[in-house]
């Protein structure tokens, strides 16, 4: 299938976002590709609050049947939770399942004053009451089948569409 | 020959000894357990990975240490930790081993930390439960602490960043240390190229070479240029028999003075595994000194057996 391109769709989720933003949100990016996408947008929106960045594998509900994941980078938010107005930003928002775990996680550091959510594609089949307040496309994607942000050597983004991998 | 240790995909199911692991074993914990380091510094210092897990803490042997920062780790994980003290417990009334384990099994125990004073009691415990449950040797006699190999492989890493091109003393009674067998084993995992025992012959374990480590018996010549001095503790509730004339002379050959780390090389750090004997294998003003990082390794084995205990539960 034809994929957007994520270039594209990147200055879309800026021109969005910008509207929504002041000096003192904090954006906060989920790794991997989430994770790059804040630090282009934290980039692009001139914010002087840092950017902050969540490895959710510590809160992710599939632990028990797939185990915890093999390259669990820190979580780093610079910055006090606490009354914050934050976006949350995923490269890919699909069952909500991540952005749940991101949301746990964020409250271990204190209590945001508002959290929101961006996400460069949403493909829908949402399995919990979570939406995106940002979205630079949305897109039907065939179940099983699994589109990740990647980029290439001199850090242009793309997008690309794999077979999921079984849990590993 | 079947690793014991190890699953059928490779993955760990126990922890009993770091001999015979393979390296991305050992990095992936090293690696899992800096994330943890973040999350101790927290508002909310602990995940929900292990919530719901009970995790029973055996031990058959004295600790401070080791049980309470297998404890705190644990509650970390939100798992429900139950300290069993073995002293005033069923093994004092004639059950065996075994059955003590049996009858915790059958309180829906998922993990077992364990400490015995014989070697091997880990491996028999991970021998005989039900496949769900998990084993972590917290020290077995003189044979394996992975643990503390693996926290002191953390400090190194943390302080030294990788192990190609470092020096690493090892300085005391190697004879009696579980300790120092764990940490040969890591380091030379690991790639470190100069590992060296320092010791008297008394005290160390005839053909400890074959574990791939250098031996000097004259301790000057041994930390000279040295990025790390590993220092063990003397153990002599574990001493039988005349091995050393007294406390007061080990000191003067292998008790680590300003004087004497001054032949290691000027940055580098002194560990230590506790309890300290101080003025018996280190001197006060080295064990509170700028090189010392004994009191960072301590907080480091938290966040070590997170890994260990998150790694294995998921497993």
């Amino acid at each position: 299938m034809d994929l957007p391109d994520a270039e594209a769709l990147c200055e879309e989720l800026a021109r969005k976002l910008r509207a929504g933003v002041t000096e003192s949100t904090g954006l906060v990016g989920i790794r991997t590709g989430g994770a790059w996408l804040a630090e282009r947008l934290h980039r692009e929106l001139k914010l002087s609050t840092p950017m902050g960045a969540l490895d959710i594998s510590f809160y992710r509900d599939d632990f028990d049947a797939a185990g915890l994941h093999h390259q669990v980078k820190p979580s780093q938010i610079p910055f006090d939770v606490n009354g914050r107005h934050i976006v949350v930003i995923d490269d890919v928002l699909y069952t909500g399942r991540t952005v749940r775990a991101a949301m746990n996680e964020l409250f271990d550091y204190g209590r945001p004053g508002k959290i929101e959510l961006a996400a460069l594609v949403d493909r829908g089949e949402r399995q919990l009451p979570i939406a995106a307040q940002y979205v630079g496309a949305t897109l039907s994607v065939p179940a099983g089948r699994l589109l990740r942000l990647a980029r290439d050597e001199r850090g242009k983004f793309f997008l690309r569409l794999s077979d999921a991998k079984p849990a590993a | 020959m079947r690793n014991p240790q190890l699953n059928g995909d490779g993955t760990l199911q126990h922890l009993l000894t770091i001999e015979g692991l393979p390296r991305e074993v050992l990095v992936h914990i090293l690696d899992t357990a800096a994330s943890f380091i973040g999350v101790t510094k927290r508002e909310v210092k602990k995940v929900p990975l292990l919530r719901g897990k009970s995790v029973f803490n055996l031990f058959f042997e004295a600790s401070t240490r080791t049980r309470t920062t297998f404890e705190i780790a644990a509650k970390r994980l939100s798992a429900d930790v139950i300290n069993l003290n073995i002293a005033v417990s069923s093994s004092t009334k004639g059950e065996t081993l075994l059955d003590t384990v049996d009858n915790l099994s059958a309180m829906y125990a998922d993990m077992f930390v364990v400490r015995h004073s014989s070697s091997g009691a880990a491996h028999l415990i991970a021998n005989h439960v039900a496949s769900h449950v998990h084993v972590i040797n917290a020290g077995d006699g003189r044979h394996a602490h992975p643990t503390q190999g693996l926290l002191d492989i953390y400090t190194i890493r943390h302080y030294k960043e990788d192990f190609p091109g470092l020096s690493v003393a090892i300085v005391g009674d190697v004879l009696h240390s579980r300790v120092a067998r764990s940490l040969i084993h890591a380091l030379t995992t690991l790639g470190a190229p100069d590992v060296r025992v320092i010791g008297p012959r008394t005290l160390l374990p005839t053909g400890v070479e074959q574990l791939g480590v250098s031996v000097h018996h004259d301790m000057r010549e041994g930390l000279a240029g040295c990025d790390v001095v590993v220092m063990l503790r003397l153990q002599s509730e574990r001493m039988k028999g005349p091995l050393l004339p007294s406390a007061q002379e080990f000191f003067k050959s292998y008790g680590l003075t300003p004087q004497k780390l001054a032949l290691a090389k000027p940055d580098a750090i002194v560990m230590h595994p506790g309890p300290m004997n101080r003025g018996v294998e280190i001197d006060s003003s080295v064990a509170d000194g700028p090189h010392s990082v004994i009191l960072p390794q301590v907080t480091f084995g938290i966040a070590v057996r997170m890994a260990v205990m998150s790694i294995l539960a998921g497993n």
